[in-house]
């Protein structure tokens, strides 16, 4: 599997690290809905097909990025940063 | 019978150059072009080895890769390689090879008493046998040694491999696996197209079947034509072939895994040439063109040396000019052995008879026999054969192919080679790993490549798709290639035009693949490399094995090194019509990679030995210099102890931790993980990280700050310093700085990106020392330059800036060790200079360099925390940390750590403990109230850390005991069953020395 970072071109698998579902929602910092927070800590898909996560470039830029991933066939669909796919 | 070398001929050996290699201690010479089967057979050799289990003598089968029985070991410089295939293993100049599975010798087998014991190795022997009644007994061990001694394959040797190996990644618009026919026009069509593309052929040549076909295309010998067409191919820029390589994997993302042989088939390697090259190729597309395996009938009698596939016995005699001396018969359901009959009679080689299982033979056929001068015998099937080491005769009788029975009379045909065709099998060994299920081809009598799955992009060309001659085979491997290219926005290329002259034998076989003759007392192998017979599949049928993949298992057959190439498809049809079913409906094994064998030092490559880099302090040299035992700390190395001669450890470090409480030591904390942050939003990032207020430190002081995770429990902790408004430095634990480094990136990138700071891991930058001990300012006061250091400059957590010997200095009075202590940090390549400095400034007070034995013992006499304790289960409760808990913000872990599991009494708390008796307390011993050491009880928690602590003058320890708050004064045992210790002890709070901190605050 290859991704390609937007500021490193396409990189092998082995200098990214998975750093989890992109597409859960932290609760406000001062909510105490134990719910909300419980399901934003603990709970995770496990969806076949496609999947928004972030993965770091760890081993070039550091940047994490926003990747669309199908997880049945590893097929990227976008991949970019993360900053600038939240802010 | 025996083979000899023709006169003339050979289209891939070079007769001017004569090699000289030796089997099993004998010498024998070769051409070089030879492979050790050809060189071997050239020689009058036809015994090659004993077989797996019942020690039978075996010949080789096959010329190629499909190989099941000549299997050889290779001794190199002493170094063995077991288990090569004699017709892949290319001959030079001193080869030494033995044969394998025999004892004493290959013609005089001890083992081969296993074959009168034939029942005890019928299917599923080792599991009703060993793991039924005589499972784990004394029977069992006794038999083990003796049968794994007798069945099995080469031995490996003893000594490390001697080889360099490495890796190559490649990238290519299309892999072609397979140099014959299909695979070289695709690669042409795909190079001409303007496509990157890698040729890959596990053969020393490429060409593949075309080394060998005889006729002619334009008006050329096929294989001088095909050498010219390699020859235009190699000139191609865009274009690299790669023989001698293996493509055994096909993996995720189109990624495809490969061995180039790249100095096996050299009798001297040239300095640094690896033995082989593990190429991880990825592909936009792959083109699966490895051709086909013709497959056997499977019959009475059928492994005596001799008997061979009749496409083996064409390949040899062209490919090496190497023939059967005396007569040859051929036993076909399908028309390719017509052909070989063919082929073989021009080049002078008797082919007494063809018997073939079909009462009806096309004319073409019909014509072909009557070219090689054989005698047909259409309508019958051989049942058994004579000779012991080599063919003698084949006995044959009529059947009837609808029904699968043999009925009549035995008539006798004297022959010393017998040439079996039951059809083709197409390779779909990669396709498999990469596919669905295979396509079942009725016509064929064959599995088909499977579509890819999704994810994956290749297609099958030529025999590899059941292409059933030469213009197939050229037409299919243009077409892929054309479609890959226009789908990749070009032009496809024109095919160029072939005229093809060559006598093409229908490959479409009759659905016979196994004779059964109920009266045969003869074994009939499926599988010669695994010994696993058609009654042995039957048994497993009966037995209620019946399903491929439980069959596969049960009886081994297909599972060896070959992965039942030629014996997939005969199993296949004895368990289907041992069930009544179709070979579709039986369903073929699923293939996994290694496609063939690879050897494990190709895959690891340089990758051997210690794969950790080694992270040195600047330090370093020093350290060792001056006695240091150094101690893996995650990838630092840091000094344990620095013994002085006949000191053991404890004496070690209880002087070191001694120096420190009574003047002063010194101690490298360059590891310590170093984070620069930056920014117009750094304190407040900080405030939502540490469970603690960073905002309100003043510049130039330092805060000790505690991080959770998301989940609520205790990360890290460390100490930040305030450089300026917008900057600060914070330190980690040494072996969480990579961690804490991601988990900052993680909010600033992905949760927080409206913060303005940057974070730069700046560990490697710096060089720490820490100064401990009563006397650690007076060390300072001598040799630091630009600052005071007295304690109104630099009060506890104060900051200063100054020089020493020269170089700037960051001091920082922070104290782990519970002493009045600084650290000082310089840039990395000053740090030996201020380490020496701070050395020669010590030296009036005896000054001590301590290592991570007295660092330990000084913090468990205080109850700091480390690693130990941070476990991942811990919260700040548990250990003595919620003061720092800020209640007036929320922080990173602040929702989820007051959860009721994470607040409730009984958790593992920080305790500290003291040995009653004298005794030292064992790290990982259980906190336990019984004081018998045979029936401790249940476990109250567990000691996380213990020394000797000179200060308190008793073994002492740091434990998380449930209740520890309620347990302290309590007396218990620390108890550790698997040293035999149980030691009295007194719970105590884990603040053993100096609770107040009056050490630190002077």
């Amino acid at each position: 599997m290859r991704i390609t970072c937007p500021h490193c071109g396409p990189r092998d698998l082995i200098e990214f690290t998975y750093q989890g579902d992109a597409s859960r929602v932290r609760p406000d910092p001062a909510s105490e809905d134990q719910e909300a927070w419980n399901k934003y800590v603990y709970d995770r898909a496990n969806p076949r097909g496609w999947h928004r996560e972030f993965w770091q470039h760890h081993g070039g830029c550091r940047a994490h990025l926003l990747v669309e991933r199908d997880t049945e066939t590893h097929e990227i669909r976008s991949a970019k940063f993360a900053r600038e796919a939240r802010s | 019978m025996t083979f000899h070398r023709l006169p003339t001929g050979g289209t891939l050996i070079d007769r001017s150059r004569a090699l000289s290699f030796t089997f099993d201690g004998k010498r024998f010479s070769g051409f070089a072009g030879d492979t050790l089967a050809s060189a071997l057979l050239a020689n009058g050799v036809m015994l090659f080895g004993r077989s797996f289990k019942y020690h039978r003598p075996r010949g080789t089968f096959a010329a190629g890769s499909e190989e099941p029985n000549a299997l050889v070991t290779l001794v190199r410089n002493g170094f063995r390689e077991p288990n090569l295939k004699a017709t892949l293993v290319e001959i030079f100049d001193g080869l030494e090879a033995e044969s394998q599975n025999r004892f004493p010798s290959l013609n005089y087998d001890l083992g081969a008493v296993n074959r009168l014991a034939g029942r005890l190795f019928s299917s599923g022997f080792y599991y009703k046998t060993f793991m039924g009644p005589f499972r784990n007994t004394k029977i069992w061990m006794f038999c083990e040694r003796f049968i794994r001694k007798a069945a099995g394959l080469g031995k490996a040797g003893l000594i490390p491999d001697p080889d360099r190996y490495e890796r190559m990644n490649a990238f290519c618009d299309v892999l072609v696996v397979g140099a014959g026919a299909a695979g070289l026009k695709a690669a042409q069509t795909a190079a001409k197209s303007g496509l990157d593309v890698i040729l890959a052929d596990e053969n020393p040549h490429a060409g593949g079947a075309l080394n060998y076909a005889s006729g002619e295309i334009n008006g050329q010998a096929i294989w001088a034509f095909t050498a010219s067409v390699i020859e235009q191919l190699g000139a191609l820029p865009n274009l690299r072939i790669l023989t001698r390589t293996h493509v055994w994997g096909f993996y995720d993302g189109n990624t495809l895994a490969a061995v180039e042989r790249v100095a096996d088939h050299k009798a001297e390697r040239s300095p640094g040439e690896p033995r082989q090259r593990h190429w991880v190729i990825r592909a936009k597309h792959a083109i699966l063109a490895a051709g086909a395996s013709e497959r056997p009938i499977v019959f009475p009698g059928n492994d005596v040396p001799g008997v061979m596939l009749s496409d083996a016995l064409v390949e040899y005699a062209q490919k090496f000019a190497v023939v059967p001396k005396g007569p040859v018969a051929l036993f076909a359901n399908n028309d390719t052995a017509f052909a070989a009959a063919l082929d073989l009679s021009r080049l002078g080689v008797t082919v007494s008879a063809i018997v073939d299982v079909r009462r009806d033979i096309s004319d073409f056929a019909k014509f072909l026999a009557g070219r090689s001068g054989a005698e047909l015998i259409a309508g019958q099937a051989i049942v058994g054969t004579e000779g012991g080491k080599a063919l003698k005769s084949i006995s044959v009788r009529p059947f009837d192919a609808a029904s699968g029975e043999v009925s009549g009379t035995a008539r006798i045909i004297a022959c010393e080679t017998l040439g079996v065709s039951g059809g083709w099998s197409p390779a779909i060994q990669l396709a498999s790993q990469a596919g669905g299920r295979p396509k079942w081809d009725a016509r064929l009598q064959a599995f088909l490549p499977p579509e890819p799955m999704p994810g994956f992009s290749f297609h099958a060309a030529g025999a590899a798709n059941g292409a059933g001659d030469l213009t197939q085979a050229f037409s299919e491997g243009h077409s892929v290639a054309a479609f890959i290219a226009k789908g990749l926005g070009k032009k496809a290329a024109k095919p160029s035009p072939v005229k093809i002259d060559l006598d093409s034998a229908d490959i479409a076989p009759a659905p016979v693949l196994e004779i059964a003759s109920s009266d045969s007392k003869q074994k009939a192998f499926v599988d010669l490399q695994a010994d696993v017979t058609a009654d042995d599949l039957r048994q497993a049928a009966q037995e209620g094995f019946a399903a491929s993949e439980h069959a596969k298992r049960y009886t081994t057959w297909g599972m060896a090194t070959d992965q039942g190439r030629t014996s997939n498809l005969p199993g296949l049809a004895v368990l289907a019509k041992a069930q009544g079913i179709s070979i579709p409906e039986a369903g073929l094994t699923k293939f996994r990679p290694p496609a063939s064998g690879v050897a494990i030092g190709a895959i690891a490559a340089e990758r051997f030995g210690d794969l950790r880099p080694y992270r040195l302090t600047p330090m370093h040299d020093w350290h060792l210099k001056n006695g240091a035992t150094m101690y893996a700390a995650g990838l630092w190395e840091r000094p344990m102890i620095y013994g002085k001669p006949g000191e053991t450890v404890e004496q070690a470090y209880v002087r070191e931790a001694k120096a420190v409480r009574e003047s002063v030591g010194i101690a490298d904390v360059s590891t310590l993980g170093k984070i620069d942050i930056q920014g117009p939003d750094a304190a407040e990032f900080l405030d939502r990280v540490y469970t603690n207020m960073f905002s309100n430190v003043p510049v130039n002081k330092a805060r000790y700050g505690l991080m959770l995770r998301e989940d609520g429990f205790v990360m890290d902790d460390g100490t930040t310093w305030r450089l300026g408004e917008t900057k600060f430095l914070m330190t980690t634990t040494t072996a969480n700085a990579g961690k804490v480094m991601q988990h900052l990136e993680y909010f600033l990138d992905c949760l927080w990106p409206e913060l303005r700071v940057h974070v730069t891991s700046v560990t490697d930058q710096g060089a720490g020392a820490a100064v401990s001990g009563p006397n650690a300012r007076k060390v300072l006061e001598a040799c630091v330059t630009g600052t005071d250091v007295d304690a109104v400059t630099l009060p506890f957590m104060g900051i200063a800036r100054g020089s020493v010997a020269g170089h700037p200095v960051l001091i920082c009075r922070l104290s782990f060790s519970g002493e009045l202590a600084y650290e000082v940090y310089s840039g990395a390549g000053h740090g030996q200079k201020v380490w020496n400095e701070l050395l020669e400034a010590g030296q009036p007070y005896e000054i001590a360099p301590y290592g991570l034995e007295a660092l330990g013992t000084l913090r468990i006499e205080k109850g700091h925390v480390t690693g130990a304790e941070i476990d991942g289960r811990t919260t700040a409760q548990d250990l003595h940390l919620g003061w720092m808990i800020s209640k007036k913000k929320p922080f990173m872990g602040s929702a989820m750590m007051g959860r009721e599991g994470l607040m409730k009494e009984g958790r593992l708390t920080l305790t500290g403990v003291q040995s009653l008796s004298g005794e030292a307390i064992s790290g990982g011993s259980h906190i336990v109230l019984s004081s018998d050491p045979k029936a401790p009880g249940a476990s109250l928690g567990h000691v996380t850390a213990a020394c000797y602590s000179p200060a308190l003058g008793r073994h002492i320890a740091l434990a998380l005991v449930a209740d520890g708050n309620v347990m302290i004064g309590r007396r218990a045992f620390a108890a550790d069953p698997l040293r035999g210790r149980h030691v009295p002890v007194e719970l105590v709070s884990h603040h053993m020395f100096d609770p107040e901190g009056r050490r630190m605050y002077v």
